[in-house]
Protein backbone atom coordinates (compact mmCIF):
# COMPACT_ATOMS: atom_id res chain seq x y z
CA UNK A 1 0.00 0.00 0.00
CA UNK A 2 1.69 3.11 -1.00
CA UNK A 3 1.04 6.38 1.57
CA UNK A 4 -0.02 9.77 0.94
CA UNK A 5 1.59 11.31 4.28
CA UNK A 6 4.77 10.15 5.29
CA UNK A 7 6.50 11.94 8.33
CA UNK A 8 10.01 11.02 10.19
CA UNK A 9 10.46 12.30 13.66
CA UNK A 10 8.97 15.29 12.42
CA UNK A 11 8.94 18.31 14.75
CA UNK A 12 7.81 22.20 14.45
CA UNK A 13 9.19 24.79 17.38
CA UNK A 14 7.69 28.40 18.12
CA UNK A 15 10.55 29.74 19.96
CA UNK A 16 10.72 27.54 22.87
CA UNK A 17 7.56 25.48 22.52
CA UNK A 18 7.41 22.65 20.28
CA UNK A 19 3.87 22.19 18.51
CA UNK A 20 4.91 18.85 17.07
CA UNK A 21 7.52 16.46 18.34
CA UNK A 22 9.13 13.68 17.21
CA UNK A 23 5.96 12.86 15.02
CA UNK A 24 6.56 9.41 12.93
CA UNK A 25 3.40 8.61 10.88
CA UNK A 26 2.20 6.79 7.69
CA UNK A 27 -0.86 7.41 6.55
CA UNK A 28 -2.18 5.07 3.39
CA UNK A 29 -3.51 5.84 0.24
CA UNK A 30 -7.30 5.72 -0.12
CA UNK A 31 -8.38 5.90 3.16
CA UNK A 32 -10.18 9.05 4.98
CA UNK A 33 -8.01 9.48 7.90
CA UNK A 34 -9.09 10.95 11.42
CA UNK A 35 -7.09 12.81 12.98
CA UNK A 36 -7.74 14.01 16.56
CA UNK A 37 -6.57 15.56 19.66
CA UNK A 38 -7.12 18.37 22.24
CA UNK A 39 -6.54 21.46 21.50
CA UNK A 40 -2.62 22.47 20.84
CA UNK A 41 -2.38 18.89 20.28
CA UNK A 42 -0.29 19.84 16.87
CA UNK A 43 -2.88 18.91 14.57
CA UNK A 44 -3.13 22.14 12.44
CA UNK A 45 0.52 22.01 12.92
CA UNK A 46 0.96 18.69 11.33
CA UNK A 47 -1.65 19.55 8.34
CA UNK A 48 0.01 23.07 7.56
CA UNK A 49 3.22 21.11 6.91
CA UNK A 50 1.76 18.86 5.11
CA UNK A 51 0.91 21.67 2.83
CA UNK A 52 4.06 23.24 2.62
CA UNK A 53 2.40 26.45 4.26
CA UNK A 54 4.99 25.91 7.42
CA UNK A 55 8.42 24.29 7.42
CA UNK A 56 9.84 21.46 9.31
CA UNK A 57 12.60 22.59 12.17
CA UNK A 58 13.38 18.99 12.72
CA UNK A 59 12.83 15.66 10.93
CA UNK A 60 11.04 14.86 7.38
CA UNK A 61 7.83 14.68 5.77
CA UNK A 62 6.84 13.75 2.44
CA UNK A 63 3.26 13.88 0.82
CA UNK A 64 2.52 11.67 -2.35
CA UNK A 65 5.71 10.75 -2.61
CA UNK A 66 7.73 14.16 -2.32
CA UNK A 67 8.75 16.90 -0.04
CA UNK A 68 5.71 19.13 0.74
CA UNK A 69 3.81 21.01 -2.62
CA UNK A 70 5.39 24.04 -3.83
CA UNK A 71 5.08 24.05 -7.61
CA UNK A 72 1.76 24.62 -9.44
CA UNK A 73 1.76 20.78 -10.55
CA UNK A 74 2.65 19.68 -7.30
CA UNK A 75 -0.06 21.87 -5.48
CA UNK A 76 -2.63 20.75 -8.13
CA UNK A 77 -2.24 17.52 -6.55
CA UNK A 78 -3.39 18.69 -3.02
CA UNK A 79 -6.84 20.13 -1.55
CA UNK A 80 -6.72 21.99 1.40
CA UNK A 81 -9.67 23.57 3.11
CA UNK A 82 -8.00 25.62 6.06
CA UNK A 83 -9.81 26.14 9.51
CA UNK A 84 -13.06 28.11 9.35
CA UNK A 85 -13.39 27.29 5.88
CA UNK A 86 -12.33 30.55 4.80
CA UNK A 87 -13.79 32.28 1.67
CA UNK A 88 -13.24 35.45 0.08
CA UNK A 89 -16.15 37.59 1.94
CA UNK A 90 -16.50 40.28 -0.79
CA UNK A 91 -16.41 37.58 -3.60
CA UNK A 92 -19.27 35.98 -5.46
CA UNK A 93 -19.96 32.39 -5.46
CA UNK A 94 -19.53 32.74 -9.01
CA UNK A 95 -16.28 35.06 -8.63
CA UNK A 96 -14.63 32.13 -6.53
CA UNK A 97 -15.67 29.59 -9.17
CA UNK A 98 -13.95 31.63 -12.18
CA UNK A 99 -11.04 32.11 -9.15
CA UNK A 100 -10.23 28.60 -8.99
CA UNK A 101 -10.71 27.98 -13.25
CA UNK A 102 -7.82 30.18 -13.56
CA UNK A 103 -5.39 29.47 -10.61
CA UNK A 104 -5.83 25.40 -11.27
CA UNK A 105 -4.78 23.84 -14.18
CA UNK A 106 -7.19 20.84 -13.41
CA UNK A 107 -9.85 22.82 -12.74
CA UNK A 108 -13.33 20.10 -13.45
CA UNK A 109 -15.76 23.24 -13.80
CA UNK A 110 -18.55 20.79 -13.94
CA UNK A 111 -18.35 19.19 -11.44
CA UNK A 112 -17.58 22.86 -9.40
CA UNK A 113 -21.41 23.36 -10.97
CA UNK A 114 -22.89 20.69 -10.26
CA UNK A 115 -21.80 20.85 -6.52
CA UNK A 116 -23.58 24.46 -6.25
CA UNK A 117 -25.83 23.90 -7.98
CA UNK A 118 -26.78 20.51 -5.63
CA UNK A 119 -26.73 22.76 -2.69
CA UNK A 120 -28.44 25.56 -4.13
CA UNK A 121 -26.40 28.07 -3.87
CA UNK A 122 -26.98 31.32 -5.35
CA UNK A 123 -23.91 32.32 -7.73
CA UNK A 124 -24.59 36.02 -7.26
CA UNK A 125 -24.33 35.86 -3.70
CA UNK A 126 -21.12 37.13 -1.64
CA UNK A 127 -19.55 34.91 0.17
CA UNK A 128 -19.73 36.91 3.20
CA UNK A 129 -23.47 36.47 3.15
CA UNK A 130 -23.31 32.58 3.18
CA UNK A 131 -24.31 30.74 5.87
CA UNK A 132 -21.22 29.00 7.92
CA UNK A 133 -22.75 25.41 6.33
CA UNK A 134 -22.88 27.12 2.50
CA UNK A 135 -19.67 28.96 3.31
CA UNK A 136 -18.55 25.08 4.02
CA UNK A 137 -19.58 23.81 1.05
CA UNK A 138 -18.47 26.22 -0.98
CA UNK A 139 -14.81 26.04 0.34
CA UNK A 140 -14.84 22.01 -0.05
CA UNK A 141 -16.48 22.59 -4.16
CA UNK A 142 -13.39 24.78 -4.40
CA UNK A 143 -11.18 22.04 -3.24
CA UNK A 144 -12.72 19.05 -4.44
CA UNK A 145 -13.12 20.59 -8.12
CA UNK A 146 -9.26 21.12 -8.37
CA UNK A 147 -9.84 17.01 -8.81
CA UNK A 148 -6.58 16.23 -6.19
CA UNK A 149 -5.16 13.22 -5.21
CA UNK A 150 -5.73 14.23 -1.42
CA UNK A 151 -7.76 16.09 0.37
CA UNK A 152 -7.03 17.69 3.46
CA UNK A 153 -9.55 19.62 5.74
CA UNK A 154 -9.00 21.17 9.23
CA UNK A 155 -11.90 20.89 11.49
CA UNK A 156 -13.89 21.69 8.59
CA UNK A 157 -17.05 20.74 10.70
CA UNK A 158 -16.34 22.51 14.14
CA UNK A 159 -18.47 25.88 13.36
CA UNK A 160 -21.20 24.26 11.56
CA UNK A 161 -24.54 23.12 12.84
CA UNK A 162 -25.91 19.12 13.08
CA UNK A 163 -27.60 19.55 9.85
CA UNK A 164 -25.19 21.74 7.82
CA UNK A 165 -22.71 19.54 9.22
CA UNK A 166 -24.46 16.07 8.19
CA UNK A 167 -24.84 17.71 4.73
CA UNK A 168 -21.24 18.57 4.29
CA UNK A 169 -20.12 14.68 5.49
CA UNK A 170 -22.42 13.47 3.26
CA UNK A 171 -20.84 15.51 0.24
CA UNK A 172 -17.40 14.57 1.26
CA UNK A 173 -18.31 11.25 0.88
CA UNK A 174 -19.58 11.43 -2.22
CA UNK A 175 -16.88 12.81 -3.68
CA UNK A 176 -14.73 10.48 -1.93
CA UNK A 177 -17.14 7.58 -3.53
CA UNK A 178 -16.74 9.36 -7.02
CA UNK A 179 -13.46 10.16 -7.27
CA UNK A 180 -11.16 7.56 -5.10
CA UNK A 181 -9.68 10.49 -3.17
CA UNK A 182 -7.79 9.85 0.01
CA UNK A 183 -8.89 12.33 2.69
CA UNK A 184 -6.97 13.45 6.12
CA UNK A 185 -9.35 15.91 8.43
CA UNK A 186 -9.38 16.76 12.43
CA UNK A 187 -11.95 17.45 14.16
CA UNK A 188 -12.98 17.19 17.72
CA UNK A 189 -16.42 15.35 16.82
CA UNK A 190 -15.73 11.61 17.04
CA UNK A 191 -18.49 10.39 16.72
CA UNK A 192 -18.43 12.03 13.33
CA UNK A 193 -15.01 10.52 12.50
CA UNK A 194 -16.44 7.05 13.09
CA UNK A 195 -19.17 7.60 10.60
CA UNK A 196 -16.30 9.09 7.68
CA UNK A 197 -13.12 7.91 8.99
CA UNK A 198 -12.10 4.71 7.97
CA UNK A 199 -8.43 5.03 9.48
CA UNK A 200 -7.38 7.37 12.95
CA UNK A 201 -5.09 8.68 14.51
CA UNK A 202 -5.19 10.17 17.69
CA UNK A 203 -2.36 12.97 18.35
CA UNK A 204 -1.45 14.07 21.98
CA UNK A 205 1.21 16.49 23.74
CA UNK A 206 2.90 16.86 19.95
CA UNK A 207 3.05 13.34 19.56
CA UNK A 208 1.45 9.92 18.00
CA UNK A 209 -0.69 8.22 20.37
CA UNK A 210 -2.88 5.40 18.22
CA UNK A 211 -2.79 5.13 14.60
CA UNK A 212 -4.51 2.10 12.71
CA UNK A 213 -7.55 1.25 10.82
CA UNK A 214 -10.76 1.87 12.98
CA UNK A 215 -12.12 -1.68 12.43
CA UNK A 216 -8.84 -2.87 13.60
CA UNK A 217 -8.46 -0.70 16.39
CA UNK A 218 -12.35 -1.22 17.20
CA UNK A 219 -11.76 -5.17 17.15
CA UNK A 220 -8.85 -5.16 19.07
CA UNK A 221 -10.03 -3.32 22.53
CA UNK A 222 -11.96 -4.45 24.89
CA UNK A 223 -12.85 -3.22 27.97
CA UNK A 224 -13.03 -5.90 30.73
CA UNK A 225 -14.41 -6.02 34.02
CA UNK A 226 -14.66 -7.94 37.15
CA UNK A 227 -13.43 -8.43 40.81
CA UNK A 228 -10.69 -6.09 41.39
CA UNK A 229 -6.85 -7.41 40.70
CA UNK A 230 -3.56 -6.39 39.73
CA UNK A 231 -3.15 -6.15 35.95
CA UNK A 232 0.04 -7.27 35.92
CA UNK A 233 -1.41 -11.03 35.82
CA UNK A 234 -2.89 -10.62 32.90
CA UNK A 235 -1.64 -13.04 30.13
CA UNK A 236 1.18 -11.40 27.75
CA UNK A 237 -0.74 -10.05 24.42
CA UNK A 238 -2.89 -8.25 26.95
CA UNK A 239 -1.73 -4.44 26.94
CA UNK A 240 -3.76 -2.45 29.39
CA UNK A 241 -4.41 1.30 28.02
CA UNK A 242 -6.55 2.48 30.96
CA UNK A 243 -6.97 1.08 34.40
CA UNK A 244 -9.43 1.95 37.38
CA UNK A 245 -10.62 0.26 40.33
CA UNK A 246 -13.08 0.44 43.45
CA UNK A 247 -12.46 -1.60 46.92
CA UNK A 248 -13.60 -5.06 44.79
CA UNK A 249 -14.23 -3.99 41.09
CA UNK A 250 -11.21 -3.13 37.94
CA UNK A 251 -12.52 -1.99 34.76
CA UNK A 252 -9.63 -2.23 32.48
CA UNK A 253 -9.47 -1.07 28.88
CA UNK A 254 -7.11 -3.58 26.99
CA UNK A 255 -5.29 -4.15 23.80
CA UNK A 256 -5.53 -7.44 22.24
CA UNK A 257 -5.55 -9.64 18.94
CA UNK A 258 -6.46 -13.16 20.45
CA UNK A 259 -9.71 -13.03 22.25
CA UNK A 260 -10.34 -12.45 26.28
CA UNK A 261 -10.82 -16.59 27.65
CA UNK A 262 -10.81 -15.63 31.67
CA UNK A 263 -14.43 -15.77 32.81
CA UNK A 264 -13.97 -13.28 35.54
CA UNK A 265 -14.02 -10.59 32.86
CA UNK A 266 -16.79 -9.38 31.56
CA UNK A 267 -16.54 -8.03 28.38
CA UNK A 268 -17.51 -5.30 26.06
CA UNK A 269 -16.68 -3.49 23.07
CA UNK A 270 -15.21 0.31 23.27
CA UNK A 271 -16.92 3.07 21.61
CA UNK A 272 -14.04 5.20 19.46
CA UNK A 273 -15.15 7.97 21.45
CA UNK A 274 -13.96 5.86 24.49
CA UNK A 275 -10.93 4.73 22.68
CA UNK A 276 -9.85 7.95 21.84
CA UNK A 277 -10.33 9.08 25.12
CA UNK A 278 -8.54 6.79 26.97
CA UNK A 279 -5.47 7.50 24.67
CA UNK A 280 -5.78 10.96 25.69
CA UNK A 281 -5.81 10.32 29.15
CA UNK A 282 -2.96 8.01 28.49
CA UNK A 283 -0.55 10.42 26.84
CA UNK A 284 -1.20 12.82 29.42
CA UNK A 285 -0.16 10.31 32.17
CA UNK A 286 3.15 9.81 30.79
CA UNK A 287 3.92 13.00 29.71
CA UNK A 288 4.13 14.08 33.71
CA UNK A 289 6.09 11.02 34.48
CA UNK A 290 8.81 11.11 31.67
CA UNK A 291 8.62 14.37 29.51
CA UNK A 292 8.04 17.35 31.73
CA UNK A 293 9.58 19.35 29.50
CA UNK A 294 6.32 19.58 27.49
CA UNK A 295 4.41 20.06 30.64
CA UNK A 296 4.10 24.11 29.82
CA UNK A 297 1.85 22.99 26.75
CA UNK A 298 -1.14 21.74 28.50
CA UNK B 1 -34.83 -2.27 -1.21
CA UNK B 2 -33.58 -1.26 2.81
CA UNK B 3 -32.42 1.61 4.15
CA UNK B 4 -29.03 1.39 6.62
CA UNK B 5 -28.62 3.26 9.80
CA UNK B 6 -25.53 3.58 12.36
CA UNK B 7 -25.30 3.30 16.11
CA UNK B 8 -22.08 5.13 16.63
CA UNK B 9 -22.26 4.41 20.22
CA UNK B 10 -22.69 0.79 19.93
CA UNK B 11 -18.56 0.07 19.84
CA UNK B 12 -19.62 -2.65 16.95
CA UNK B 13 -17.42 -1.41 13.78
CA UNK B 14 -19.67 0.45 11.30
CA UNK B 15 -18.84 -2.08 8.34
CA UNK B 16 -20.39 -5.01 10.76
CA UNK B 17 -22.89 -3.14 11.33
CA UNK B 18 -24.31 -2.66 7.95
CA UNK B 19 -23.77 -6.48 7.95
CA UNK B 20 -25.40 -7.39 10.72
CA UNK B 21 -28.27 -5.11 9.18
CA UNK B 22 -28.79 -7.21 5.55
CA UNK B 23 -28.39 -10.44 7.55
CA UNK B 24 -31.32 -9.36 10.13
CA UNK B 25 -33.73 -8.46 6.67
CA UNK B 26 -32.48 -11.55 4.96
CA UNK B 27 -33.77 -13.58 8.19
CA UNK B 28 -36.90 -11.76 8.86
CA UNK B 29 -37.98 -11.92 4.94
CA UNK B 30 -37.46 -8.55 4.36
CA UNK B 31 -34.78 -8.68 1.42
CA UNK B 32 -35.51 -12.04 -0.95
CA UNK B 33 -33.64 -13.16 -3.63
CA UNK B 34 -33.34 -11.22 -6.15
CA UNK B 35 -33.97 -8.20 -4.52
CA UNK B 36 -31.22 -5.49 -4.88
CA UNK B 37 -29.13 -3.75 -2.33
CA UNK B 38 -28.43 0.27 -1.97
CA UNK B 39 -25.49 1.60 -4.28
CA UNK B 40 -22.59 2.63 -2.47
CA UNK B 41 -23.08 6.27 -3.70
CA UNK B 42 -26.75 6.19 -2.03
CA UNK B 43 -25.63 4.82 1.05
CA UNK B 44 -22.78 7.41 1.55
CA UNK B 45 -25.14 10.15 0.91
CA UNK B 46 -27.73 9.11 2.84
CA UNK B 47 -25.95 8.37 6.21
CA UNK B 48 -22.84 10.12 5.84
CA UNK B 49 -20.53 6.81 6.17
CA UNK B 50 -17.44 5.88 4.51
CA UNK B 51 -17.61 4.12 0.91
CA UNK B 52 -14.97 2.04 2.28
CA UNK B 53 -16.83 0.66 4.80
CA UNK B 54 -19.82 -0.05 2.62
CA UNK B 55 -17.82 -1.74 -0.01
CA UNK B 56 -16.02 -4.17 3.45
CA UNK B 57 -19.49 -4.81 4.45
CA UNK B 58 -20.70 -6.01 0.77
CA UNK B 59 -17.82 -7.92 0.35
CA UNK B 60 -17.83 -9.78 3.65
CA UNK B 61 -22.09 -10.23 2.22
CA UNK B 62 -20.50 -11.57 -0.88
CA UNK B 63 -18.54 -14.06 0.80
CA UNK B 64 -20.50 -15.12 2.25
CA UNK B 65 -22.92 -16.20 -0.34
CA UNK B 66 -25.67 -14.08 0.41
CA UNK B 67 -25.34 -11.20 -2.46
CA UNK B 68 -23.56 -10.96 -5.65
CA UNK B 69 -22.23 -7.83 -7.33
CA UNK B 70 -23.25 -7.25 -11.05
CA UNK B 71 -20.69 -5.02 -12.35
CA UNK B 72 -21.79 -1.24 -13.47
CA UNK B 73 -25.38 -2.52 -12.16
CA UNK B 74 -25.28 -3.25 -8.72
CA UNK B 75 -25.39 -5.69 -5.66
CA UNK B 76 -28.42 -8.16 -5.43
CA UNK B 77 -29.51 -10.85 -2.94
CA UNK B 78 -28.84 -14.07 -4.15
CA UNK B 79 -30.06 -16.57 -0.92
CA UNK B 80 -32.29 -15.77 1.84
CA UNK B 81 -31.49 -16.79 5.59
CA UNK B 82 -35.88 -17.18 5.91
CA UNK B 83 -35.91 -20.59 5.12
CA UNK B 84 -35.62 -23.46 7.99
CA UNK B 85 -35.08 -21.34 10.51
CA UNK B 86 -37.78 -19.72 10.52
CA UNK B 87 -40.14 -22.71 11.41
CA UNK B 88 -37.84 -23.08 14.20
CA UNK B 89 -38.56 -20.08 15.87
CA UNK B 90 -41.78 -21.11 16.84
CA UNK B 91 -41.15 -23.85 19.68
CA UNK B 92 -37.88 -22.30 20.79
CA UNK B 93 -39.74 -19.31 21.51
CA UNK B 94 -42.30 -21.23 23.47
CA UNK B 95 -39.11 -22.85 25.26
CA UNK B 96 -38.08 -19.44 25.92
CA UNK B 97 -41.66 -18.01 26.94
CA UNK B 98 -41.92 -21.19 29.47
CA UNK B 99 -38.78 -20.53 30.75
CA UNK B 100 -39.28 -16.48 31.10
CA UNK B 101 -42.45 -17.45 33.43
CA UNK B 102 -40.28 -20.38 35.74
CA UNK B 103 -37.50 -17.11 35.92
CA UNK B 104 -40.22 -14.50 37.52
CA UNK B 105 -41.77 -17.35 39.77
CA UNK B 106 -38.11 -17.47 40.64
CA UNK B 107 -38.73 -13.55 41.27
CA UNK B 108 -36.28 -12.35 39.10
CA UNK B 109 -36.84 -9.20 37.90
CA UNK B 110 -36.44 -7.98 34.00
CA UNK B 111 -32.63 -6.91 34.92
CA UNK B 112 -32.14 -9.90 36.48
CA UNK B 113 -33.19 -12.25 33.72
CA UNK B 114 -31.19 -9.66 31.08
CA UNK B 115 -27.88 -10.34 32.98
CA UNK B 116 -28.52 -14.00 33.44
CA UNK B 117 -29.48 -14.41 29.91
CA UNK B 118 -26.10 -12.45 28.70
CA UNK B 119 -23.70 -14.14 30.92
CA UNK B 120 -25.25 -17.35 29.97
CA UNK B 121 -25.09 -16.62 26.00
CA UNK B 122 -21.44 -15.11 26.80
CA UNK B 123 -20.26 -18.11 28.56
CA UNK B 124 -21.66 -20.27 26.20
CA UNK B 125 -20.00 -18.53 23.41
CA UNK B 126 -16.81 -18.18 24.80
CA UNK B 127 -17.25 -22.66 25.69
CA UNK B 128 -17.33 -22.62 21.82
CA UNK B 129 -14.27 -20.39 20.78
CA UNK B 130 -11.93 -22.12 23.06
Amino acid sequence: MTSVLTTIELGKRYGRRWALADCTLEIPAGHVAGLVGPNGAGKTTLMNLAVGLLAPTAGTIEVLGTRPPSSPAELARVGFVAQETPTYATLSVADHLRLGAHLNPTWDAALADRRIDQFGLDLRQRAGKLSGGQRAQLALTLAVAKRPELLILDEPVASLDPLARREFLQGLMESVAEHGLTVVLSSHLVADLERVCDYLIVLAGGRVQLAGVVDELLSSHHRLTGPRRDFRTLPPGQEVIQASHTERQSTLLVRTDAPVLDPAWTVEHVGLEDLVLAYMGAATETDHGRRPALAVRR
Amino acid sequence: MIEFHLDTRSGVSPYLQLVHQVRRALRLGLLQVGDQLPTVKDVVARIAINPNTVLKAYRELEHAGLVAARPGIGTFVTKTLADGSVASYGPLRQDLQRWLAKARRAGLDDDSIDALLQDTFRSATRQVVA
